[in-house]
This record gives C-alpha cells, structure tokens and sequence, in this order.
C-alpha cells in the first residue's frame, strides 16, 4: 500500500491554463511533484516541454517560483542557486532541477555529473519522454531500440536506450529512484521522501507523450502502465546503496508476472517499423535488466 | 591606511573580488586565469572571506552558477580566458539578457586553432555584442581599482562587467599596486540590492518565453515583450556611460586615483599623430610617444578603457585637433580590419572630423610588441600619410607577410 495514499497534498500548484499537450504525461507527473515538494522550493530548468507548460511571459499556470537557464546548464543552474541561498544564509529552501531526458541523458550530463560529483544539495528530476518531443520528437540517447522519430525516420533507432540510473549511481547518492506518472502515489511518496533527504538526489520520472510516441491522449495513463507491466520502466528507489522495488514493480517481482514488450510495443506509432530481431532485442534488453534488479532487491 | 605590495595583476584581480565582499564565486581553470581561482580558493577556505566556492566543471557552468546565484541576490564573481570564455558564450548573453550585475574577469588570451596560450584580445572582442560593459586595463592598479567600480557600475544599471587584462602581460608580471583600504571600500560599495529577487516569498516564472508582441498579465496590463526588453538593454547600456564617468570619479575623490571614465590620454593634447590602443599596448604606446617626440614628432597616445559603451562622443572630443591616427590592436574582425578601428571611424561619421586612419594588427597569440616597433608603425605611417594614402588596408605588425 502507498504510504501516501490517503494524505496527499490538497493544495494545487499547477492551476488550469497549462500549456502543455492534451494527454501529456508530463504534466500528470508534475502535478505531483510539485504536491510532494509543496511551497518552499524553487525550480530552475532548460528550454523544454515544462517552459511551455509553465507558460508564456508575463503569465504562468504555476505558484511555485521558478528560473530558466540555458539548455545544458540545469544542474549547474541548480548548483548557483544552493551557493546563492547559502551564501544569504537560506537554507530552507529546497532546490529543484527539473530536465528532460535531451537536457539530462545528453547535453545536461556534464554539468549533471558535476552537480552530483560535488554533493550539492539538491534534487535532480529527469522527466523521460524518450526524445526531444518539444521540438518534434527527434531521437536523443533516451529514445529505445526500434523506435521511430523524426531523425531517425526510416531505419528506426538502432541502438539501446542510455542507462542514466546506472550513471548516477556511479555518483554515490544519497537518493535515486525511478518513477512514472501512470503510478502518482508512488511518485509522490518518492518526492516527500527525496525532499527530506540531504546532498544530490535524483529522481527520474518516465512521461509518455501522445504525439511523441503515436498513441491516443486518451492512452496515457494506460501507456505509462504498460512500460512499468512489460518491465521496460522498472519502479524502485535506491537508498545509500541499498536497491528497492516499490508499487506495481515490486508486485510484479514478487509474482514473477511481467508481460513480453510486446504488449507495450504494438500500441504505439513509433514502433510500427521495427523488425523482429529489434523486437527480440528489446525483450532481452528488458531480461538483462530486470534479472539484475531482481538480484539486487534480493541482497 | 593603504598599503603597497608588489603583485601580479592576477592577485589584484583577487584581491579586488575580496574586497568588492563577493559571496559566491565559481570558475574553471584555463591558462593565464588560473591563478585568480587559485587564489579565491586560498582567501574562502582559511575563512578570510566568507564567500561560497563552487569548483564547476566547465566554464558553461561556471557563468551558469553566478546567473542562478545573482537572481537569488548573492554578489557573483567568475574569470576566465580565451576558450573558456568561448564556451561561456551563451551564457555571457544569457547574463546581460537577464540584467544581472555580474562581475568576470577575462584575462585576455588568443583563441585556437591552432592552440596558443599567450595574449591576444580575440577574446573579449568576441564577445562585444552580447550586451556587457567591457572595461580594458592598462597596469595592475587599475584591475583591483576597476574590479570595485565594476560592481558599482553593474549594481545601479543591471548591466554585467567583463574587466579585461592581458594574458601574462599583466596577469603574471609583478608591478607596486596600492591596496585600497577595506572599510573605504565598504563605504564605496554598499551590499548588493536585487531588482527582482527570486524566492518563495514572491514566486515568479522568470526569463520565461516570450513571444513576438507585447502581452498583458493577470491583470491586463500590457507587458514589456522581447522586443521592449532588448530595447530597455540597449539604453541601460547607453546610459552606463555617465555612471561610469561618475564611478571614476568617485573613486578618485575616495582612493586618490582616476583611471579616465572611458578613456585616457597621455600627451594627447597637441599631439599631430596619436596612437590608440587598448589595455597594455595602449601603455606600451606612452613609451613609444615619448621616443618619437624626443626626435620632434608630436606624438600622444588616447588608451580606450571602455570598448562597450562604447565612447562615442569622447572618441570625438579626444580626436578633433590631431592631423592622424594609428590604431594599434590585438584582434582582427576577420575579413574586414580591427573592431576598435572600425569602432573610431564610425564615431566620426557625421562630424567633420576627417583623418587618415591607419590600422596596425599587432600582438596576436603573444608576438611581442616593443615601444620602438609602435614608433616605427607611426613613422612609417606618417610617409605614407604624406604621400596621400589616407586609408590603407590593415597592416600586420612585426608579421612575414611578404
């Protein structure tokens, strides 16, 4: 049972007027993110679908104060905020980066890695909705085997998605998990834990994307649910180096029912040219990994 | 009471950041610079400044770091050089564009390919039109002088200030340099004030997207859309002009010393043929000035501290008697002639100041530039004037063109 179920936050930080796309998994997940961060916090992040969602000048659809910085520099934008807080003495204030997966897997990795090398106290949210969907859907290092997009609009991606998690660990957090919007409660009870916890914390959220992927708006929620029941998106958390499957994952590794990828694959546009070795691949991609997590949730 | 140390002009550059009570600083080390984080470092972790350090991992984040920390109110300071300024690049327009007064140092160095260490200032002109005030030092004086007016000059128009000096020139050559006492310069500089400081207490969206048209907030009012915002930069930057004429000033009532507002002259005032110059070379051209009057040429050199703003109007004042100019520079806007130049000539449109202009590039990737090799330029340009070329293409200085 979530921990959260019945006391989520009522108030609402992200009002109507959005600008974000009908069905869009993003602002699914924010809603609650923001809940779970609740009014002490300031966000910083690139040029993105969240600067669309958060609105046009001089109006925004969000009440939490928010600052926009270059593509690649989020964490380093982050990293400026903390010095600058510290340095006047306001250290209440929680610090929040917030990416996509081209500004965190791909141009942000640098000052991402530098941030967290260095143990600043913030929290890193990646929002992975597999490319680079603001601009129209162009592939980025996120973008899974077999997928079609606007630069790789025949032969399909050919290569696996990046394993940021395994990259971050590589930092030695404190805190990293990975979310999805179709699940919010075990979201949010990740981002009330994340927002006690102290130095980098990073938090990746998976976000499908109607246009992006080629499904229905309507599909969403449904979508984001097959990802995390084929085990192409694993829900855990890992705590001072100790590995946790949580919500629907954890069932999931207990049950030993995980459907084949192929349930998740054939609902959506962007795999409709990928072949059967590609298919093959992606399912042992999700094997590989799967039975890793599955060794480490039993240590 | 001041004091006089002997220093290089990269501890001045340090020092005057300790003085200026900087509170966040963040750099990456690149060659001549090095040496001013090192020394930061040195001041923050014995505690005899109490700043925050941020070690970033590029340059990108290191102008990164002191745009987030300014918006929250902190006083930000970074230095870098050449590709390191480079690689701020967007970030140096991100910051003007954000009207945050920053303070950087570039310690002028020439830009690769191929790779060279030494000083030129391709740099800093590079980074002309990104809508920061650049400020050239001529000794090492006036980089820790200059350093303190910068934060006076950024805090009251919002504009940020790039304090050039030459790579290794000034950077690592000791010269005296009288250090400004403390407490006189917390009286010249008051704590830093914000326009907008971002914070829970107010929450804001800020440096959001814009559209092309002017659009009205929650309550109708029609804001400010890029086009206004672009424009409100421009005319901050015209109006910086008088504050910093007013900062020199100022400093000079407080500590004694006037650097020149946006220029200075040195045996300009009757001179026939003037040489410019900015920073180092504009000091190298006082001895060459002194060698060619001492054989009865009435030479005087004009030293442009201020490139942006640029000093339309004192260009104008300090040119309207001399008969020739040579400008001497370290940069070249590639298929057309050095910035400065350029920059000269356009001040005299519509005046009728009408002078032979002659253009020496000089100095690029470190070539050393002698006071005797700056005299000869200006003889050899006097012969040519008198046999009636007014305007001739650039010329390369101690170069093999053939």
């Amino acid at each position: 049972m979530p921990e959260n179920l019945f006391k989520v936050n009522i108030e609402e930080y992200m009002l109507p007027g959005q600008r974000a796309c009908q069905g869009c998994g993003l602002s699914l997940a924010y809603r609650y993110v923001l809940k779970a961060l609740r009014e002490n916090t300031i966000l910083t992040f690139p040029a993105c679908c969240l600067t669309v969602l958060h609105g046009l000048y001089p109006t925004t659809s969000v009440t939490i104060p928010a600052l926009n910085c270059t593509f690649a520099s989020t964490a380093a934008s982050a990293s400026g905020l903390v010095a600058g807080l510290n340095a006047l003495n306001r250290t209440d204030i929680t610090v929040v980066a917030i990416a996509g997966d081209g500004g965190t897997f791909d141009m942000g990795i640098q000052a991402l890695s530098g941030a967290a090398e260095r143990g600043t106290d913030f929290i890193y949210v990646c929002y992975d909705n597999e490319g680079y969907m603001n601009t129209g859907t162009q592939r980025s290092s996120a973008t899974p085997m077999g997928a079609l997009t606007s630069t790789t609009p025949v032969l399909t991606k050919q290569q696996p998605k990046k394993d940021m998690l395994r990259i971050m660990e590589a930092h030695d957090l404190p805190y990293l998990s990975t979310t999805s919007s179709a699940y919010p409660i075990d979201l949010y009870d990740k981002f009330v834990k994340a927002k006690r916890i102290k130095g980098s914390r990073y938090m990746q959220i998976a976000v499908p994307c109607p246009p992006g992927w080629g499904y229905a708006p309507k599909d969403t929620v449904r979508i984001g649910r097959l990802a995390v029941e084929t085990g192409i998106v694993a829900l855990f958390e890992i705590e001072d180096g100790k590995f946790r499957f949580t919500g629907r994952s954890k069932t999931l590794a207990e049950k030993g029912n995980k459907l084949p990828v192929i349930n998740y694959v054939e609902r959506q546009g962007r795999f409709r040219k990928m072949s059967i070795e590609q298919l093959r691949q992606l399912q042992r991609w999700v094997d590989t990994r799967w039975n890793e997590y599955l060794k480490r949730a039993e240590g | 009471m001041a004091e006089v140390q002997i220093m290089t002009g990269n501890q001045a550059a340090a020092l005057g950041a300790k003085l200026s009570h900087v509170q966040v600083v963040a750099a990456y080390p690149i060659t001549p610079q090095t040496s001013v984080t090192e020394m930061l470092s040195q001041f923050i972790e014995s505690g005899e400044l109490k700043a925050e350090y941020i070690r970033v991992e590029s340059e990108h984040s290191a102008l990164a770091v002191c745009i987030s920390a300014s918006t929250v109110g902190a006083r930000v300071f970074t230095s870098t050089s050449s590709q390191g300024l480079l690689y701020m690049h967007e970030q140096i327009h991100w910051a003007a564009g954000a009207r945050l007064p920053i303070v950087m140092c570039c310690i002028n160095r020439g830009v690769g390919a191929p790779w060279t260490i030494f000083n030129d200032q391709q740099d800093s002109i590079a980074q002309r039109d990104t809508g920061w005030i650049q400020i050239y030092c001529r000794d090492n004086q006036e980089i820790i002088d200059s350093i303190i007016q910068a934060y006076r000059i950024a805090e009251s128009v919002y504009v940020p200030v790039m304090i050039c000096y030459d790579g290794f020139v000034m950077s690592h050559t000791m010269m005296p340099v009288e250090i400004p006492d403390a407490e006189a310069v917390s009286d010249f500089l008051p704590p830093y004030k914000p326009h907008t400081i971002l914070s829970p207490e107010a929450p804001m969206n800020i440096n959001p997207v814009l559209f092309p048209w002017r659009r009205a907030n929650s309550e109708g009012v029609l804001c400010d859309g890029y086009m206004e915002m672009r424009y409100k930069l421009q005319k901050a930057l015209d109006e910086s002009r008088d504050v910093i004429i007013s900062t020199s000033r100022q400093f000079a009532g407080a500590f004694g010393r006037d650097h020149g507002g946006m220029l200075w002259q040195y045996k300009a005032d009757d001179a026939e043929m003037i040489l410019v110059g900015m920073g180092s070379l504009a000091s190298e051209a006082t001895a060459a000035a002194d060698m060619l009057r001492a054989e009865g040429i009435r030479a005087g050199v004009v030293g442009i501290r201020v490139f942006r703003p640029f000093p339309k109007e004192d260009v104008r004042a300090a040119f309207r008697k001399t008969k020739a100019i040579c400008v001497f520079e370290k940069a070249i806007s590639y298929g057309y002639e050095g910035a400065l130049c350029s920059e000269i000539k356009a001040a005299f449109y519509g005046t009728d100041i009408r002078l032979p202009i002659h253009n020496y590039i000089c100095g690029l990737g470190g070539r050393d530039v002698k006071a005797r090799e700056l005299a000869e330029a200006v003889r050899s340009s006097r012969d040519t004037i008198a046999a009636g070329d007014t305007e001739p293409m650039p010329k390369w200085l101690n170069c093999f063109t053939e």
